[in-house]
């Protein structure tokens, strides 16, 4: 187990060091910052001023020295845009995305478990059917129009819902009345005019999740019904619940959980889309700000925090599965 | 409808939340909200001169010399200013003005101000250029400040628009970080900032010791929406009372809405072509060919004919109407009617085409020529969708256009290298004509400081020349009748190609009232309850 980990640890290293030199070599090859954030009546003077105080005017592999330099003491560098800590600035945002991203994770398993469930185990049935064919909706529907027509529906029309922000917010110890509200890290879903917020940037980034895990499960209980030991245990007795509950269920959540996990890292790292559309502040919305104007600070800085995210949820993942499966042993599995 | 949907909504809110106390957020007019397009990127009225932060400081700061919504210079913290010498200005400033935090306002804020200017660590574009000019600033009484410059420099008071005045006592060793978190944001604007999140919004709240006229509103919320539709929907939805950058899209179905009204004017932004200027008459220019696809071996944009032709083949009504969507007026000039160093008598090219086939034909392009027109595509008004017009319009006059619209960050970083032979780029003035002669036409000089966004290499020495007697001619009558000569030659020569400046557009809901302004910034102080 130490061992395994260990290997992990050292794999995750690489990786973030090659991450780092391709967003840098890359930001490099698409444009110059200093043009894009100067005032378009700054004169030659302020422009070698600006170039010099961002370190632009070193040559590249000297900025990526400094810049691995101050990483090693944990420092990623400031951003060019705001003048703060580039993973200050990250870790700011990063509630708000954290909560929407888990939200939609709850919905997708709320929603999809029990219809792909129902869908597996009574494939030919007319409410199964059109749970499948709603399925493919989600799928195919792109993002950022489903977003705008729930604000058209929802906030425009309706006026049921706020069309877009964060709304109120409240810090745990806050919520629990230990301290004033706006004091620690702020969460959207301990208010109520935060959860009203929520509502519809969660179902959208939702949606395309529930229509996955109905797929998946629905597929997992077709195969696992016709298991023998599925079998044996009806043939046993054992109540219809019992078999579905305990012989399929676990059984299935094998690729479920796989899929959600990747998914979770996904809707974290790259929820733009929807952050866009619905003004959330979360990191979404910071990178993309910063990918137009190529804060590189801030870019280099998300995307190694994103890749250690993706490292940690896939350990993680793995040993969900040799929890839920005994017979997967993660020494042998040669990483 | 209004009502309607708000009870809708309170009924909702009221299901959602059984057994909870719930906090109707009513629009209470005492509040009022605004949703800007551009994201805000720091409080620091020193950091980054960018128009959003801009508009955000100057409803927390006040400058000497304030602007009006037609950008006319105004008095701010100033009441008068005067050319005590050619090299001296001297400014009378406003007495029993307060800062937010109490302190009174003298003229050792002022100088303090001044010498922050060029000292704000890691700025990725300094106000530092304002600063520059002053040699010696003199605290002749503490409400009496001079300064001393080089050389007679007349646009001091314009240049005084641009700095926002920070207390000193308070503001000893700042950082951006400090305004960023509001420890340190005192201003003596009609609002002060309570809360800032990044990225997100700002909460302003009144300042009742405000020297000029009293803010409308108690608080004031300044939200981020980048999304056009998400925010034109905001607005619909009744969440935002006011929003900018309105998308040309909506306009028509905006205007019949009679759920909200609009307030426009024309602005300050000219978009217009850039033309390689470079490369020699006897030079290949990146993107010409010959019809053949073979080098041409001359560069036609250096042939005033030629300029003229593709100016003249460009039915820039028919781009207003169609692509702007009414929302820009044709130009042949940077700056529009009523601001200094507009020119009367040059009024917008008229489209012809005929006309411009026969000045190719004496030009010696009687068959054209190929050319590839680039643009951004996501910086201004629909640009991309110019470019592909234009392209259209020039090969109609036998000048065969290829069109390449690209991400702004791509885009602006070529431009600048002069990669180029024709491109679409803006430019937003300062309402003064000597500030776009001065970066866009005059000759590129690092010594001079001149034609830093001079991206074409455009250069005429009689500009040049009109251009600095301007610069140090301290009577406004005769330093006017120079930048508009200047601007005159620049335009008959085609140095550049206008196209239209745009209009300014915000729409507001219906009980609320705003005043458009000509430099585009979105202001708080802006926004008033509509008169019964």
């Amino acid at each position: 187990m130490t061992v395994y980990l260990v290997r992990r640890l050292i794999q995750a290293l690489f990786v973030v060091l090659a991450m780092s030199v391709i967003v840098f070599v890359g930001v490099f090859a698409i444009g110059d910052p200093v043009e894009i954030l100067i005032s378009p009546d700054a004169d030659q003077l302020e422009r070698e001023r600006a170039v010099a105080a961002l370190g632009l005017d070193l040559p590249l592999w000297h900025q990526y020295l400094v810049f691995l330099g101050n990483a090693l003491q944990g420092d990623l560098g400031r951003s060019f845009v705001f003048n703060e800590p580039a993973l200050k600035l990250i870790l700011q945002r990063m509630p708000a995305t954290l909560e929407l991203a888990f939200g939609a994770m709850f919905i997708s398993i709320l929603v999809g478990l029990p219809l792909g469930l129902y869908a597996g185990l009574r494939p030919n049935s007319p409410a199964s059917k059109t749970i499948m064919a709603g399925s493919i909706l989600g799928f195919s529907l792109p993002t950022f129009w489903v977003g705008l027509m729930l604000i058209m529906v929802f906030a425009v029309q309706l006026g049921w819902l706020p069309s877009t922000g964060r709304g109120e917010t409240c810090s745990v110890l806050g919520f629990l009345g230990v301290q004033p509200c706006g004091a620690g890290l702020q969460w959207s879903f301990l208010t109520v005019d935060g959860l009203a917020h929520m509502a519809m940037p969660a179902l959208n980034l939702a949606l395309f999740k529930i229509s996955l895990v109905i797929r998946l499960t629905r597929a997992g209980v077709r195969e696992t019904m016709l298991m023998d030991y599925v079998k044996f245990a009806r043939a046993k007795g054992l109540s219809p619940a019992r078999v579905t509950f305990v012989h399929v269920f676990k059984n299935i959540l094998i690729p479920v959980v796989t899929v959600v996990g990747l998914e979770l890292g996904s809707t974290i790292a790259f929820s733009v889309v929807t952050e866009s559309v619905f003004a959330w502040p979360g990191m979404g919305k910071l990178i993309i700000d910063s990918i137009n104007v190529l804060d590189r600070p801030v870019i280099v800085a998300y995307l190694m925090i994103i890749v250690l995210m993706f490292i940690t949820i896939n350990l993680i993942v793995d040993l969900t599965y040799s929890m839920l499966d005994p017979r997967v042993r993660l020494e042998t599995k040669g990483a | 409808m209004e009502r309607n949907v708000q009870r809708r909504r309170r009924a909702f809110a009221t299901l959602a939340a059984v057994g909870m106390a719930v906090a109707a957020g009513q629009v209470h007019a005492q509040t009022a909200t605004i949703a800007v397009g551009a994201p805000v990127t720091s409080i620091d009225p020193h950091y980054h001169q960018l128009s959003p932060n801009n508009a955000v400081s100057d409803s927390i700061f006040d400058k000497l010399v304030n602007t009006d919504a037609q950008a006319r210079n105004i008095p701010g913290l100033a009441t008068e200013w005067r050319v005590v010498e050619p090299t001296v200005w001297e400014f009378r400033l406003r007495p029993n003005v307060r800062f937010h935090n109490g302190n009174a306002f003298t003229a050792e804020d002022v100088a303090f101000t001044l010498q922050r200017l060029p000292n704000v660590p890691n700025s990725p574009s300094s106000y530092a250029v304002y600063a520059r000019p002053i040699t010696r600033i003199e605290v002749v009484d503490p409400l009496t400040i001079r300064f001393h410059t080089a050389q007679p420099y007349p646009l001091l008071p314009l240049d005084m628009t641009n700095v926002r005045i920070i207390d000193r006592e308070s503001s000893e060793n700042v950082t951006t970080e400090d305004f960023n978190s509001l420890r340190a944001a005192a201003g003596t604007g009609p609002y002060r900032a309570v809360t800032h999140r990044n990225g997100d919004r700002i909460e302003f709240e009144r300042w009742d010791g405000y020297w000029g006229d009293r803010a409308p509103f108690e608080r004031v919320s300044y939200r981020m929406i980048t999304n056009d539709a998400a925010r034109t929907a905001a607005l619909l939805a009744g969440d935002v009372d006011l929003i900018d950058q309105v998308p040309t899209s909506d306009i028509a179905k905006l205007r019949r809405d009679n759920r909200v009204q609009l307030s426009e004017t024309v602005g300050l932004r000219l978009i217009f072509l850039g033309i390689d200027h470079l490369r020699a008459a006897n030079e290949n220019s990146p993107f010409i060919t010959g019809n053949d696809g073979q080098p041409l071996g001359r560069n036609p944009l250096r042939d005033v004919r030629v300029r003229r032709a593709l100016s003249m083949a460009i039915d820039r009504r028919a781009i207003v109407e169609r692509v702007m969507e009414g929302a820009a007026v044709p130009a042949n000039q940077f700056l529009p009617e009523g601001v200094f160093g507009h020119v009367d008598d040059l009024p917008a090219p008229a489209y012809d085409p005929d006309g411009a086939r026969r000045l190719l034909a004496e030009a010696g392009y009687p068959q054209g020529f190929r050319i590839q027109l680039n643009g951004p595509n996501d910086r201004y008004m629909n640009d991309g969708r110019i470019v592909q017009a234009i392209g259209q319009m020039w090969t109609r006059i036998g000048v065969r256009t290829a069109v390449e619209a690209q991400p702004w960050t791509t885009f602006i970083g070529r431009a600048g290298r002069q990669e180029y032979s024709s491109f679409l780029i803006g430019w937003g003035s300062n309402p003064d004509g000597s500030h776009p002669l001065r970066n866009i036409l005059a000759t590129y000089s690092r010594e001079r400081g001149w034609g830093a966004s001079n991206r074409g290499r455009y250069s005429n020495p009689q500009v040049d020349d009109l251009l600095e007697q301007s610069l140090s001619e301290m009577d406004e009558a005769k330093r006017e009748r120079l930048v508009v000569d200047a601007m005159r030659i620049a335009m008959q020569d085609v140095g550049v190609v206008p196209l239209h400046i745009q209009t300014n557009i915000w729409a507001a809901r219906r009980g609320f009232e705003h005043t458009a302004r000509r430099d585009e910034l979105t202001r708080a102080q802006d926004l008033r309850p509509a008169a019964r």
